[in-house]
């Protein structure tokens, strides 16, 4: 590869493709030339402008930037909540972006688990039927009903995991803001997810709190290796994932 | 899955809903009750309307008639077979009946109608409604010595109908009361009279001093004139209590004047005795039409051939068997019958405008009703749109986990579908309670407002009548809740269509 060729002009964004830690590992989540803008009235207020990226299998891997620098677009972007308005994501080599909205319901359902700044429990469910909530939404009535044993048993052990198994039958208004986001996690994980997408986990919790979310995500990606990207603008929080990406007015600047 | 738990969640939840629920329940439950009674109402008026006409009818268009009902009658029966179970002539016309009362006498223009009493009850069920339970039987033109209901007998308990207590000396007894009062009378006006200047016929005074009488006086307190039966509004009129109170009884005399046949006509005057009275709840019967002897009437009018003896008729009533086709058999008659001299109808065809008026209050009601549910899907859809924006976010945080659009659009439509079903149950329940319970209601309602809801004067019902119609009842709940489902609608396909990145931004 020639230096002409990766020159910034003829490139069309900056490319940021760092070393990755596990060099055996396989890349699990991709972005190419990610561009999305959002319209203000008549103003298209560019938020990403061109995101080059690649997510290994098993790896910590968390995005850092100010507020506003596009990074919660970006995560939306790879967990197929929003479309990109040029560019492509792809996930295990087989581009997702562009699927029917019919199979980006399946990934998110199925293969991407995703927690929030405000945990986005359903305020009338207990905490179990929060936890429970994918496998609700994956299967019919009937196949839930017959294999609800199965499904009540995996969300107790994961209830049991975040340290929640006596909060089960608890409304998310009866628990703090650490219990609801470990809620959050065991339902992300309740069907078994290939990537964990974490937008500002701890955004919301005080230090002690958020340390002991970081421990539980690190411990799952240690544990389970289960792939995890995480946004976040706290640095602090940033240097305990394996590796970083640093995002600037809707550009990858350093890794 | 989520829909359905979601969705009852959500009913439970969110009290909001209960306001559709109860605007649906009243909506339903006014149709049903309202369906009802308009149902009731038609159905008691057309039963005894069907009763009191038959169910042909072949009018002479002579006012004075057409000879030899008898060779019609056998001709009709040759005809028709086994399908006919009653027929009857009848002469009809119209004349003036004059009561007498303590405050001077009152002329009303009435229908005087004759009837044969042996074969008339086989067409009417104008028997079922006399008030003597002799003449309920078999009607005869005699005066009964007493024994005249006291109680409506059509009422379904005695509690319901006021008494009427001057109907418990009418009869003989009556007759023979008054009889020595108009006594006692003359001779008073005879005491005070006796003075030369108003001395009464001296040709009369001269035979009467004599000792003769020409011819024999009639007796009013042994003897009576022929019979009439007069309609209950004739003899009577009720108060806003629903007291009746009577101008004339069975067992006084009335005056009725009508044309004879001659021409030019003159009209004849007589006496007839009121024998019974008859109550079949229709004013345009019962304040209207009086009924006398047949052969009486034609004899009087002088519609009886003096050399033959054969005799006019106006009218002959056919009543059929319940599932021979009246409108089949007028056609048929139609054709036996030449319509320059007679008009051949179905009871129906008589009362037509009335049954069509009835038809489109009903109709008109029921569009106007079912604007009530309709208002309540106004409701349902503004409180939909307020849950959908309250819930924007439990909306994002299900598309997160992968709802597709359909299926949140599943959790509005069904919660939609359960508001409705909640609310058409509710309001049939309610509905038929009201409807079971409408004369306990109807009192209670009264008794509130202080206004009577239900006014006795104007109606000849004890309690208000009511028909369920299940087909009716069935369409009520279909549309409640196809409106309920149609209103729920935009506010679903606008929570589907929520982008789930704005929607979990939502604060």
């Amino acid at each position: 590869m020639s230096n002409l060729q990766t020159a910034p002009w003829t490139s069309p964004a900056p490319v940021a493709q760092p070393t990755p830690l596990k060099l055996h590992a396989k890349e699990q989540l991709a972005a190419h030339d990610l561009f999305k803008s959002y319209q203000k009235g008549s103003l298209g207020i560019p938020v990403l402008q061109g995101i080059n990226m690649s997510v290994y299998e098993g790896e910590f891997l968390s995005i850092v930037g100010q507020s506003g620098c596009g990074k919660s677009t970006l995560l939306h972007l790879l967990g197929t909540l929003d479309q990109p308005d040029a560019g492509e994501v792809h996930f295990d080599g087989h581009r997702i972006d562009n699927l029917p909205a019919r199979s980006r319901d399946v990934l998110r359902n199925r293969y991407f688990g995703m927690i929030f700044q405000f945990y986005h429990l359903l305020p009338e469910l207990t905490t179990l039927q929060n936890v429970l909530a994918p496998a609700l939404i994956a299967e019919s009535t009937f196949g839930y009903w017959r294999r609800r044993g199965d499904y009540q048993r995996r969300a107790m052990e994961l209830l049991e995991l975040v340290g929640l198994s006596e909060r089960a039958k608890h409304k998310p208004s009866e628990l703090s803001g650490g219990e609801m986001q470990r809620a959050a996690i065991a339902r992300a994980l309740l069907l078994e997810p290939k990537v964990l997408l974490a937008d500002e986990p701890t955004g919301n919790l005080d230090r002690a709190t958020g340390e002991q979310i970081m421990a539980v995500l690190r411990e799952l990606n240690r544990e389970q290796k289960l792939t995890i990207v995480m946004v976040t603008h706290d640095g602090w929080i940033s240097q305990q994932a394996d590796r970083e990406v640093r995002l600037v007015e809707g550009r990858i600047v350093a890794a | 899955m989520y829909k359905l738990l979601l969705c009852w969640r959500y009913l439970r939840t969110r009290y909001i809903a209960l306001i559709c629920i109860v605007s649906i329940m009243l909506g339903v439950a006014t149709l049903i009750v309202t369906n009802a009674v308009m149902a009731g109402f038609s159905e008691e008026m057309q039963v005894r309307m069907k009763g009191m006409m038959g169910d042909v009818i072949i009018e002479a268009r002579s006012m004075n008639g057409a000879f030899d009902a008898e060779s019609k009658i056998a001709r009709i029966k040759h005809l028709l077979g086994d399908s006919l179970v009653g027929i009857t002539p009848t002469v009809r016309v119209p004349a003036i009946l004059s009561t007498e009362t303590e405050q001077g006498s009152v002329t009303q223009q009435i229908m005087l109608v004759g009837i044969d009493e042996q074969t008339y009850c086989d067409v009417s069920i104008f028997g079922e409604y006399l008030q003597h339970p002799q003449n309920r039987e078999q009607l005869n033109f005699q005066l009964k010595e007493g024994g005249y209901d006291v109680y409506d007998h059509t009422a379904s308990s005695p509690a319901e109908a006021k008494p009427r207590t001057d109907m418990k000396d009418a009869g003989w007894h009556r007759r023979r009361k008054y009889a020595a009062f108009k006594k006692r009378q003359e001779r008073y006006l005879q005491a005070q009279n006796a003075t030369p200047a108003n001395a009464g016929d001296p040709f009369a005074d001269a035979l009467r001093a004599n000792g003769e009488t020409e011819g024999r006086d009639f007796d009013p307190a042994v003897e009576q004139h022929t019979g009439i039966v007069l309609g209950f509004g004739l003899a009577s009129w009720r108060d806003s209590n629903g007291a009746d109170h009577f101008r004339t009884l069975p067992g006084l005399d009335v005056a009725v004047s009508f044309p004879n046949a001659a021409l030019p006509p003159k009209a004849i005057s007589e006496n007839y005795t009121v024998v019974d009275l008859y109550e079949s709840g229709l004013g345009e019967f019962d304040s209207n039409i009086a009924f006398a002897p047949l052969r009486a009437l034609q004899t009087s009018r002088g519609l009886v051939d003096p050399t033959t003896g054969v005799a006019r008729f106006n009218a002959i009533m056919l009543k059929l068997q319940d599932e021979v086709d009246a409108i089949e058999v007028r056609n048929a008659l139609r054709t036996e019958f030449s319509s320059q001299l007679f008009r051949v109808s179905t009871w129906r065809d008589q009362q037509n405008s009335l049954l069509q008026a009835i038809q489109m209050e009903t109709v008109l009601l029921n569009l106007l009703l079912f604007m009530i549910i309709a208002v309540a899907g106004f409701g349902i859809f503004a409180i939909f749109l307020m849950i959908v924006v309250e819930k924007t976010r439990d909306i994002g945080i299900l598309k997160s986990l992968g709802a597709s659009s359909r299926g949140v659009m599943g959790i509005f439509l069904s919660y939609g579908l359960t508001l409705g079903l909640v609310g058409a149950t509710a309001g049939l329940a309610l509905g038929i309670l009201l409807e079971r319970n409408i004369n306990t209601v109807k009192d209670w309602v009264a008794w509130v407002t202080g206004q009577p809801i239900f006014d006795p004067s104007v109606y000849f019902f004890h309690e208000i009548p009511t028909l369920v119609n299940p087909l009716a009842v069935v369409w009520i709940c279909v549309g409640a809740i196809a409106i309920a489902v149609l209103s729920s609608i935009f506010p679903a396909w606008r929570a589907s269509r929520l982008h789930p990145v704005r929607a979990l931004r939502y604060e």
